[in-house]
């Protein structure tokens, strides 16, 4: 057995998710639902068990409860090694005092002893509210061959909207020498995706020296590279072609998840050489009865459906009785969705119920793309009306 | 339940010669996402036993394939789990056992050394989903030496050999006859069998020095009056795959919501996790009256069917009461109607094949037409 790991993996999955709304209520965002039977989660673990780095340590804060158990000891992933796998890694109080994580740099910091067990020469930084499939052992090829400090992937976005992203400025050898975050007249269209890659020591460097600091946010964006850049270190941007998008916020999610279908889809789950593991149901394959229509549509294990369902996608054990119609919408798991029923442009939580006739969000207008949520476990009642947009929720 | 588990997976193989070809009878695909294995073995993991011994003969790799570390059971322990007994080969001879008490003979060994006050073997050749505890709170009740599971049948339900009859009085069972000729309703073996762990021993041992080869005719159908036999009647859904045409049968009953509820609602039935993508539907797929597991691709219709992992049905495909494994492809415009297709099956685009519900017509594994 080998006594250190060539590369490290950091996941950030503490963030609280706001811009979700109900959806992030009562879980962290890396817990939330996405493309039927995952969670965001099992996009980063997968392509890390999937590039072969299989030490994983997953920095949990808020609302981790159900993100602990979702993870468990890594199985489903591959990641329950005697030396590596996964480890959650929450906050903790030590001699020298306790501190809930203050910034992404923050959490990382207070984690140094953890990266330092496997003595890495490189350590990766990702987040756990990314779609996407990556080869990480490609982008870190990349980095050794450059010798930089530290790897940035990026990602092409549309010149119109690079101002809502942190842009990378750089040389044509991918070389960067200047960071713009949410520029009002961006001079390129690389976006930063939130995947770094250091080189260890100099990792540590930074962020001991961060936190030293008394003017900072612990971040990585904010502080972090732009002072390592201003150290002269070189950085440098990789390029990534594929699918990625953040979903923080529910329209993100929404689209992300429309993106899996259709015949040719922007982002395909049934691929075989890059297979997306996650935890999967004890249930049976599921039911489409007598009465059931399902068209353009993605089903996962354990549902029964006797109602219609079009453009849209279900994940485990959702139940449409009959006459029941879910059009252009995201059924989270265990949901029932009880007779004539209408679900229309909606996301709705795992285990809520959408009472008898009830109707549950419109159809888009125009370009006002208008999604209605239904919170996790909350009853609509029968014949309740729930309008586009609106978001109903427990309040507990 | 402090109880070892037994299982048999090559018992009945020659009921189904079809699909047991390259596999067990344990390791047969059924319902899309199981295999018959999975009955037994989560029946077991559902009552509490977490020791269990699965007894193999031949043509087990796939069984292996399956099970693997017994992880997806909660059966990779360090104390007890799933245990493989390979085929114990005599040292004189390459002759393996025929029966199950020969079987049993081989195992003596792995028997004695468990701890377990009971035993509990099952076989691998039915479908249903039973909680075993009630079984053997029955066979402390009565204090019987030893329960056999069984459940009332039709006899003309009944396919296959070596079905064992039991002829009751009261809880007691008070004779037992193999494939007797007769009619009507029957309480038929369910291959379920409960007893002490030292009595088993000592009935097997006994057996070997006397010569005897059968344990359901030879010790238990002679000993019925040295011996308390209780019966202990199974009233949820249990069939038995005894041929191609009882798999093809028992697998459209899957699409009865009764059937479903009494296997998969109470207990919960494991298997072996491949982590497939959701089920995708076409814009023009039909879809009616069947049981879908995941990574499938749908684009023509399908109706009053069974469709296993991966299964691809191309545009103005029509699948009718058809059961498909694993793989299996349906070409653009092809049109089948009672067929089963072992994994991997491809049907080229613009076929017509047809079996009937009383001769399913059968595509053997890797096959392309």
């Amino acid at each position: 057995m080998s006594i250190k790991k060539e590369c490290v993996a950091m996941l950030l999955a503490g963030g609280q998710g706001s811009r979700l709304y109900a959806l992030t209520s009562k879980v962290a965002k890396p817990a939330v639902t996405f493309g039927g039977k995952y969670k965001i989660i099992d996009f980063p673990l997968s392509n890390c068990v999937n590039s072969g780095v299989d030490t994983v340590g997953v920095l949990t804060q808020y609302q981790p409860l159900i993100l602990n158990d979702y993870i468990g000891n890594g199985q489903p992933w591959d990641l329950d090694r005697s030396f590596g796998g996964v480890h959650i890694l929450p906050p903790y109080q030590a001699k020298r005092g306790s501190d809930w994580y203050k910034g992404t740099a923050n959490a990382i910091y207070q984690n140094i002893t953890f990266i330092k067990r496997y003595n890495p020469e490189y350590v990766l930084i990702l987040s756990g509210d990314h779609i996407y499939k990556m080869d990480y052992s490609e982008m870190l090829l990349e980095h050794k061959r450059t010798g930089a400090a530290c790897t940035i992937a990026a990602i092409k976005v549309p010149m119109s909207e690079a101002s809502r992203f942190g842009i990378l400025n750089t040389n044509p050898d991918g070389g960067i020498y200047e960071f713009e975050e949410k520029p009002k007249n961006p001079k390129s269209d690389l976006a930063s995706m939130g995947i770094y890659i250091f080189t260890a020591d100099k990792l540590y460097k930074y962020l001991e020296e961060d936190n030293q600091k008394t003017e900072t946010s612990n971040d990585f964006g904010k502080d972090i590279l732009p002072t390592m850049l201003k150290s002269g270190e070189k950085m440098q941007a990789y390029l990534f072609n594929g699918y990625w998008k953040d979903v923080g916020t529910v329209s993100s999610l929404f689209e992300a998840n429309m993106d899996l279908l259709g015949d040719n889809p922007i982002f395909n789950l049934n691929d075989k050489d890059w297979r997306i593991h996650s935890r999967n149901p004890i249930a049976p394959p599921h039911y489409i009865g007598q009465t059931g229509v399902l068209k353009n549509s993605l089903v996962s294990l354990g549902c029964e459906i006797n109602g219609t369902v079009e453009n849209s996608i279900l994940s485990n054990n959702v139940i449409v009785k009959k006459g029941a119609v879910i059009k252009d919408s995201v059924i989270f798991g265990g949901a029932v969705i009880e007779e004539n029923a209408q679900i229309i442009c909606s996301v709705i939580d795992e285990g809520a119920v959408i009472g008898k006739n009830a109707q549950v969000g419109a159809p888009f207008k125009g370009k006002d793309r208008k999604i209605a949520v239904v919170g996790r476990e909350f009853a609509v009642a029968e014949n309740q009306v729930i309008g586009a947009g609106e978001i109903v929720e427990d309040k507990d | 339940m402090d109880a070892l588990g037994i299982i048999f997976s090559n018992i009945h193989d020659n009921n189904v010669p079809e699909l047991t070809m390259n596999r067990t009878i344990g390791a047969i695909p059924f319902g899309g996402r199981y295999r018959l294995i999975d009955f037994a073995l989560s029946s077991m993991v559902n009552s509490g036993i977490s020791h269990v011994g699965c007894v193999t003969k031949r043509n087990y790799r796939s069984l292996i394939d399956h099970i693997g570390s017994g992880k997806d059971w909660d059966l990779a322990r360090k104390n007890g789990g799933f245990v493989l007994l390979p085929p114990f080969g005599d040292k004189d001879s390459d002759i393996l056992y025929s029966t199950r008490m020969e079987a049993l003979k081989s195992i003596l060994g792995f028997i004695n050394r468990c701890t377990e006050e009971y035993v509990v073997m099952s076989d691998s050749n039915s479908v249903f989903n039973i909680d075993f505890n009630l079984m053997l709170k029955n066979h402390k009740d009565t204090g019987a030496d030893v329960s056999l599971l069984y459940a009332k049948k039709d006899m003309k339900d009944i396919s296959g050999t070596n079905n064992v009859i039991f002829t009751m009085e009261g809880e007691q069972i008070k004779k037992i006859s193999v494939d007797p000729k007769i009619s009507g309703e029957i309480n038929i073996y369910a291959n379920v069998c409960i007893i002490k762990k030292d009595l088993l021993v000592s009935l097997v041992a006994d057996a070997i020095a006397h010569g005897r080869r059968h344990f359901i005719k030879d010790l238990i159908a002679t000993n019925l009056n040295a011996l308390k036999v209780v019966g202990y009647e199974h009233k949820g859904f249990f069939e038995e795959i005894s041929s191609l045409k009882r798999f093809y049968d028992v697998s459209l009953m899957l699409l009865d919501s009764d059937v479903r509820k009494s296997l998969f609602s109470d207990a919960q039935v494991y298997t072996k996790i491949k982590d497939s993508a959701p089920t995708e539907y076409g814009a023009n797929a039909v879809i009616t009256n069947s049981l879908v597991s995941d990574g499938c691709q749908i684009e023509g219709e399908v109706h009053n069917s069974i469709l296993a992992r991966g299964v691809k049905v191309g545009r103005g495909a029509v699948v009718r009461n058809c059961v498909l494994m694993k793989n299996t492809i349906v070409g653009d415009n092809s049109s089948i109607n009672a067929v089963i297709t072992d994994k991997n099956v491809v049907i080229r685009d613009r076929l017509v094949l047809s079996g009937c519900s009383d001769l399913p017509f059968y595509i053997k594994k890797d096959v392309s037409i």
